[in-house]
């Protein structure tokens, strides 16, 4: 058996490979919100000072990228890879940021479970030798994924209350092992769970299984329960899908508690239109290298899962009748 | 009997759709119940607000302009496609939209913001691959099976006429 996996999907991480650095952006709707004070850097408007939404996405994730960098006083040309995914066709935000910044590119792809696919790759090669410093990141776009995912923007077509609102913005992390911040100790990469839902306007009941799959697999191979964690949050699952989760983990057993939360309810306030809450690879990218990781080197928090959910489809195949296939990835952060 | 590798697959496969079937069914329990009551007042509400409007609009185009009663109804349209278009511009369409539903899809102003939406959502991609090859995208569906439909009730209507 592979020396650093530990059951059956889990890989455990040994040597102490950190988030030495973060940073998170969004847009004024973001802004507004409950990471008001967290964010980095906020935009006036969607367009973030370009003349279109898709350059805008990438500048968002450009800044990201840049002061997660710029906080610890690296250059770009001391990361070793970038890491980064998104939602539009063929990861065009990732490509274009790493095309400014020069890093050596791996672009994924995982929808919404971008931003810990991203960081589990990472940590993996750090951890692996092949790297000392990656970054990694994360970004969607409300308008851009409108576009790419259904009507356009200002289209006035009604949405049901189960509809999600993807979060503008993006999230960044910088990898190694000599710095302090929260250390990745444990990453479940996901299998594909598909239940058989097709409506895209409700994501969240697509997704809660998979994310019930992972948690359950990420418990069982380390070994730890839910109440071993200060903190256990989903990606985006939101008020429809979140409930679902909780309640499939209940029946199999794990009480998950208080501490079990969504990151698409800790974006919005109750007055901001969002329907059921955020969604996004921004979603968790925002909540985790902005208010999550504060938290962990404030001491407020010592253990965090954070397992971002994705939905992998595209509007082709919802048209053609496909089901949503859905993938979560967990990642363990612990501070010491 | 010893299972084949067929009949084993089949029967995962009728378990797995069981599997799915109980879940959407589990799952359609935290789904927020549509609410149809409401939606369909506010769909009354705004669709027959935009309705008063067009024909506050014609009496406007005969009193005043010399319209034939007959005539009134185009620049009426014009009228109402060009307030829909701005509304959609000035990205205020899409919130009474959100509010009213079919209240505000139905009229002759849904199908402008339909079009305008899509030509302003794909501008930045240039005015001819851009918003000329995307404009439709949205209202062509709605072009191409109202003239079939058109089509097939008028040639019942030509048939019923000629039998009777």
């Amino acid at each position: 058996m592979a020396k650093k996996r530990i059951g059956q999907q889990t890989f455990s991480f040994e040597s102490g490979v950190r988030v030495i650095s973060s940073a998170a952006v969004g847009g004024p709707k973001e802004g507004e919100g409950i990471l008001h004070s967290e964010l980095d850097r906020i935009y006036p408007d969607n367009y973030a000072g370009q003349e279109s939404w898709e350059k805008a996405e990438q500048k968002m994730m450009e800044d990201a990228v840049e002061m997660a960098i710029k906080k610890i006083s690296l250059s770009n040309d001391q990361i070793d890879i970038f890491l980064a995914g998104d939602l539009l066709n063929q990861n065009i935000s990732a490509s274009f940021t790493a095309r400014t910044h020069q890093i050596p590119l791996m672009g994924m792809f995982g929808a919404c479970s971008a931003s810990m696919l991203t960081l589990t790759t990472g940590a993996m090669m750090v951890e692996a030798g092949f790297c000392d410093i990656a970054v990694v990141a994360a970004s969607s776009h409300n308008s851009t994924a409108e576009r790419q995912y259904r009507y356009p923007t200002e289209y006035g077509g009604q949405k049901p209350d189960t509809a999600q609102w993807t979060v503008t913005g993006s999230g960044a992390g910088v990898l190694g092992t000599k710095g302090s911040g929260p250390r990745v100790r444990f990453a479940t990469i996901g299998k594909v769970v598909d239940m058989g839902l097709k409506n895209p306007f409700d994501m969240g009941s697509a997704m809660a299984p998979a994310a019930v799959d992972t948690i359950e697999a990420h418990l069982n191979d380390t070994g730890n329960q839910p109440h071993d964690y200060d903190l256990i949050v989903t990606g985006d699952l939101a008020s429809v899908g979140h409930p679902i989760a909780t309640d499939l983990l209940a029946d199999r057993g794990y009480n998950m508690g208080k501490n079990f939360r969504d990151c698409g309810l800790m974006i919005y306030r109750e007055d901001q239109q969002s329907f059921a809450g955020g969604s996004g690879c921004a979603s968790s990218a925002l909540v985790v290298y902005s208010h999550l990781i504060d938290e962990m080197k404030r001491g407020k928090l010592s253990r965090v899962m954070v397992v971002a959910t994705g939905a992998l489809m595209n509007p082709v195949t919802y048209q053609q009748g496909e089901s949503i296939p859905c993938v979560a990835h967990a990642v363990t952060l612990e501070m010491d | 009997m010893k299972m084949t590798d067929t009949d084993h697959k089949q029967k995962t496969n009728s378990q797995q759709e069981k599997e799915q079937k109980d879940y959407q069914e589990f799952a359609g329990k935290y789904r927020p119940k549509p609410k149809v009551l409401i939606n369909c007042l506010k769909a009354f509400l705004i669709g027959g607000l935009i309705c008063d409007l067009g024909q506050l609009v014609q009496i406007m185009y005969i009193k005043w302009f010399d319209f034939a009663p007959d005539r009134a109804g185009d620049p009426t349209v014009a009228t109402l496609i060009f307030l829909s278009c701005l509304l959609t511009g000035l990205g205020i369409y899409d919130e009474i939209g959100q509010w009213a539903g079919a209240g505000s899809a139905v009229p002759v102003t849904g199908f402008a913001n339909s079009i305008s939406s899509a030509a302003l959502e794909h501008y930045t991609e240039g005015y001819v691959l851009g918003v000329g090859g995307n404009m439709f995208k949205l209202a062509g569906s709605v072009i191409v099976w109202g003239t079939v439909s058109a089509f097939v009730v008028g040639v019942i209507r030509t048939l019923i006429t000629m039998m009777t």
